[in-house]
């Protein structure tokens, strides 16, 4: 009885998954298409630049043309190879990754390029500008170590204090400051959250620091900041991870979609490969959801009021 | 959920112990005389010796490279991980797809109405209250999607854990092989899980799922291995002499008799599957554990707890309901008509709801509290960070904190000859325990050297000491005053129930806002977290001592003070000693996750693995902190437990 029972359950699993092979690169979401809902699953990377993008495809595919999105949190490597399984549909800002993008997009064809955010990144060592102002020289890389003593922590022990935030974001600050002598401690802060949260307090009380950080980001609204000069940056002085001793690329950010979905994702594909903004767009989201603590759905919808004859160009 | 270890124990005599204690370290002071000039001539210097380390990231990267690469081609991915993965998806979704059928109205009342049927009204109206209590928050979606996942995890985990510890329960050598295992696997960081899952089956909600199985199962198949064992003697010759057959035993005597063990080992899967969950988050599980991983990326700790009060509510309503579930055994079973009537009344509230279209949680139906919440956090990092009079302002706490303690205790651990090291850890672990338990704890030890990551374990050892020490000082100190005042300890007991289930990254940000980036608020974060179990095995431990025994200390004119030092604390010593073991468990597992808030070490390489696809360093520092967990366990683990099984 029990036996026939269990036999039972096994052939209807078996049907259930069919017989034959199982491809792990097509699978989506448990949660996408429920109730017959049409459903785009876009990854979301953990800072907020990427939330506010998402945040405003999110409302626009919600309001304008009736899709139900799903968000993930993932890191970027692991959101590319997610995007190669098409368990996420699309990435909406790519900070660069020629790896990912040999293997993924030339060698396999998983991945189809979306084209341009229209956002341009750059990376940097920044200190606060209240600092620059008062010692205007610790703006070249020159003259850090001058400043090393006024920068240390317990953290750093007896050196100078460069914080770095989370480990997925695109650094080479271990190898800067080894090849180019500097008396610092690269401190990781180990995600941007702890990382912000650290500068936020130095500068309610005014107190320099040094910091691994980018742009655009809504922080350097709340805390101004002034980049500190490194060694130019030259094609291919970044060719070798241990050798680096340049200053960071400047990036236009990408957008990368599934290549299903590039191909068969009707609306919300063609969508997602037209939505281009400017920084300062992103950059007026971003503070909304991280500054005013808006949810990010409230902060897209009071950008999309605002703006029509920017999103309207985006609609299929 | 961690005192079920804490059965009662007979303390040896201290006589026996100190000579024998004597004794081996007498051997062990020969040994070393031998071994150490040795190795400290054939590899001298203090950290462990790069002759010594094996460099696995070469092979490492190239098995990532070879899955990444024949994931779509390969027949062991098509046949078997693929089927794999697609059951877990179609399972989740299955059950998703149900709970949104249902709807939120009719989800409430199944719900109250389960929570009624097994452990009374009180717990159904706790039981509704939560559940409404998730759709206010505005997370109701998330909720569905985060209890689909664990109700498969769940299931999926009880049914792999029954059949091991059917297996163990029911044959010796089964017993001999598995007991290791999953004793070492309970010991072990959630975190530590993550990435071998995510090298094959990729971001997502089946590494999700299959790593919260592989966490939770191991408490189901030891409950269960030990009900099977413990069922009473008389009662299995009585049917034995019936004559029935072995499987009629199995199923008409020995299951039902180990009844209790099997509903606490549910109890204890469903709890550590619900901690997993938001931990598996990392790894893209969605549901609330993403909603908290995502408010974390813009320092909102508002949102985190409105994502994170929802999982709370959820463990304490599961928590309390198979906890009565299991208590009520015992009592008359109820007729199956009320379970009935309980059926009718749910399906009739869905269908209602359905028909009243109170499918989705009504959008103006929300309490934001997210704003109040940062509002306060903010006065209070505001106001206690720095410059308060006199005691100075918890930023300088951590700066002392992190220099006279944290830095003195990690330098001087990398200061000290790695052969050193390995003979400390022999001593503790041999003077507490067997040569086996040793043995074990140095060559856990000497793995880690070998690995290479000898200075990150070393770094992440100091701050799990200073973590275990201030826990151990603060603990025992409350649970000595809970298990003497009554109102005290059921004033505490909501707050170590909300402490235990609440997920850490909830606390990782305001930890940050008071402490500053660094070792610190890692350590902070890891007092929060295993403060609880160790309060709760400390106060259980004073309150079972034998009464008697107090009676007569109190006959005898000995005072409150006396009776605590004289009496109850050298009779409560297992219990102590299980609370330290605890202790120092549930630590290294926070102080891992502690990499997010600049902990540094083996946590943040654990981080970086995951964030970067860096297999090889990440799976690198898994391996070191599982061995560093069975180190600690080892270590700080009283014999008796291994005399015990031995004994039974």
């Amino acid at each position: 009885m029990s036996r026939k029972r269990i036999t039972a359950a096994a052939a209807v699993l078996v049907l259930a998954t069919g017989c034959g092979a199982a491809d792990m690169t097509k699978q989506a979401s448990p949660y996408a298409h429920a109730q017959g809902a049409r459903t785009v699953t876009l990854s979301v990377q953990s800072w907020v630049g990427a939330q506010a993008n998402v945040a405003v495809a999110q409302y626009l595919l919600e309001h304008e043309l009736g899709y139900r999105v799903d968000t993930v949190q993932v890191d970027e490597v692991p959101a590319w190879d997610a995007l190669s399984q098409g368990r996420v549909d699309a990435i909406l800002e790519d900070w660069g990754h020629p790896e990912q993008e040999q293997r993924y997009v030339r060698d396999k064809k998983t991945i189809a390029p979306g084209g341009d955010l229209g956002v341009t990144g750059h990376i940097g060592w920044f200190v606060p500008t209240y600092f620059a102002k008062k010692h205007p020289d610790v703006t070249d890389w020159k003259n850090l170590d001058k400043y090393a003593d006024l920068l240390r922590t317990a953290e750093s022990g007896g050196k100078g204090q460069l914080l770095d935030g989370s480990p997925s974001y695109v650094t080479n600050d271990k190898a800067l400051v080894k090849n180019l002598d500097l008396d610092y401690q690269v401190v990781f802060a180990g995600s941007e959250a702890a990382q912000i949260t650290q500068m936020q307090q130095f500068a309610k009380e005014e107190k320099p620091f040094l910091s691994y950080w980018y742009t655009p980001q809504w922080l350097m609204e709340r805390i101004p900041m002034t980049e500190v000069k490194l060694p130019p940056y030259e094609e291919g002085c970044d060719a070798d991870p241990a050798k680096v001793d340049c200053a960071y690329p400047v990036t236009p950010l990408q957008k990368y979609l599934n290549a299903g979905f590039a191909k068969d994702g009707g609306e919300a594909a063609e969508f997602l490969k037209n939505l281009t903004w400017t920084t300062e767009d992103q950059n007026q989201v971003s503070l909304m959801i991280a500054e005013q603590k808006m949810r990010p759905d409230e902060a897209a919808k009071k950008w999309v009021d605002g703006h029509e004859s920017v999103w309207r160009k985006w609609l299929p | 959920m961690a005192t079920i270890t804490a059965t009662a124990r007979k303390p040896a005599a201290p006589g026996i112990l100190t000579s024998r204690a004597v004794r081996k370290l007498l051997v062990l002071a020969l040994a070393a005389a031998i071994l150490a000039p040795i190795a400290a001539t054939q590899w001298p210097g203090t950290p462990w010796p790069a002759a010594l380390t094996v460099d696995v990231s070469k092979p490492l990267g190239r098995a990532s490279d070879w899955i990444i690469d024949n994931r779509d081609s390969h027949p062991l991915f098509l046949y078997f991980f693929g089927h794999v993965s697609n059951v877990v998806v179609i399972a989740v979704r299955a059950v998703y797809l149900a709970l949104l059928a249902v709807g939120w109205a009719g989800v409430t009342a199944i719900g109250a109405l389960v929570a009624w049927r097994v452990a009374g009204v009180r717990l159904a109206a706790g039981t509704a209250a939560a559940f409404l209590a998730c759709g206010l928050l505005g997370m109701w979606v998330p909720t569905l999607q985060t209890l689909a996942l664990m109700v498969v995890a769940v299931l999926a985990s009880v049914v792999v854990g029954a059949l091991l510890g059917l297996a163990a329960g029911l044959s010796d050598r089964m017993d001999r092989v598995l007991r290791p295992v999953l004793d070492t696997m309970q010991v072990l960081p959630a975190f530590a899980y993550l990435l071998p899952v995510v090298l094959v089956f990729g971001i997502g909600v089946p590494a999700a799922v299959l790593a919260t199985v592989v966490y939770a199962a191991p408490p189901m198949a030891r409950l269960t291995s030990l009900g099977l064992r413990g069922a009473d003697k008389e009662v299995l010759e009585a049917v034995e002499s019936l004559g029935t057959t072995a499987r009629q035993r199995l199923l008409t005597a020995r299951i039902p008799l180990a009844r209790r063990e099997l509903l606490l080992g549910v109890n204890q899967t469903i709890m550590m599957a619900l901690s997993m969950a938001v931990i598996a988050s990392v790894v893209g599980a969605g549901g609330l554990g993403d909603r908290v991983y995502q408010a974390l990326a813009s320092v909102d700790v508002g949102a985190a707890l409105a994502a994170g009060i929802p999982i709370v509510l959820l463990a304490v309503v599961l928590d309390r309901v198979t906890g009565a579930a299991g208590e009520r055994l015992g009592g008359a079973g109820k007729s199956p008509v009320t379970w009935l009537y309980a059926l009718v009344v749910g399906a009739a509230v869905a269908l209602a709801g359905r028909l009243a279209g109170l499918l989705d949680w009504p959008d103006g139906w929300e309490v934001d509290i997210a704003e109040p919440v940062n509002r306060a956090v903010d006065w209070m990092t505001a106001h206690l960070y720095s410059g308060v009079p006199v005691v100075g302002g918890t930023a300088d706490w951590a700066a002392r904190f992190t220099s006279w303690v944290l830095n003195p205790l990690r330098d001087g651990l990398q200061w000290l000859p790695w052969w050193s090291v390995l003979l400390i850890v022999a001593a503790l672990a041999w003077l507490i325990g067997t040569w086996r338990t040793a043995l074990t704890a140095v060559l856990a030890m000497a793995a880690i050297g070998v690995l290479g990551v000898w200075d990150p374990s070393l770094d992440t050892l100091s701050q799990v000491l200073a973590a275990v020490a201030v826990t151990l000082v603060v603990g025992f100190a409350t649970g000595v005053a809970a298990a003497r005042g009554d109102r005290f300890a059921r004033l505490l007991r909501p707050v170590l129930d909300v402490f235990q289930t609440m997920p850490q990254f909830v606390y990782l940000i305001p930890v940050v806002a008071l402490f500053g980036v660094g070792r610190a608020p890692a350590v902070a974060a890891a007092v929060v977290y295993a403060l609880p179990a160790v309060v709760r095995i400390t106060a259980q431990g004073l309150r079972q001592v034998d009464p008697a025994a107090l009676e007569s200390a109190r006959s005898l004119g000995a005072t409150g003070g006396q009776q605590l030092r004289q009496v109850q604390l050298p009779l409560a010593r297992p219990a102590l000693l299980l609370a330290v073991n605890q202790g120092v468990v549930l630590v290294l597992a926070v102080v891992i996750i502690g990499g997010l808030v600049g902990g540094g070490a083996l946590g943040y390489q654990v981080v970086f693995g995951l964030a970067q696809g860096d297999l090889a360093t990440g799976l690198v520092a898994g391996a070191a902190i599982v061995c560093l967990g069975l180190m600690l366990d080892r270590v700080t683990q009283p014999t008796e437990r291994r005399t015990t099984r031995e004994g039974a």
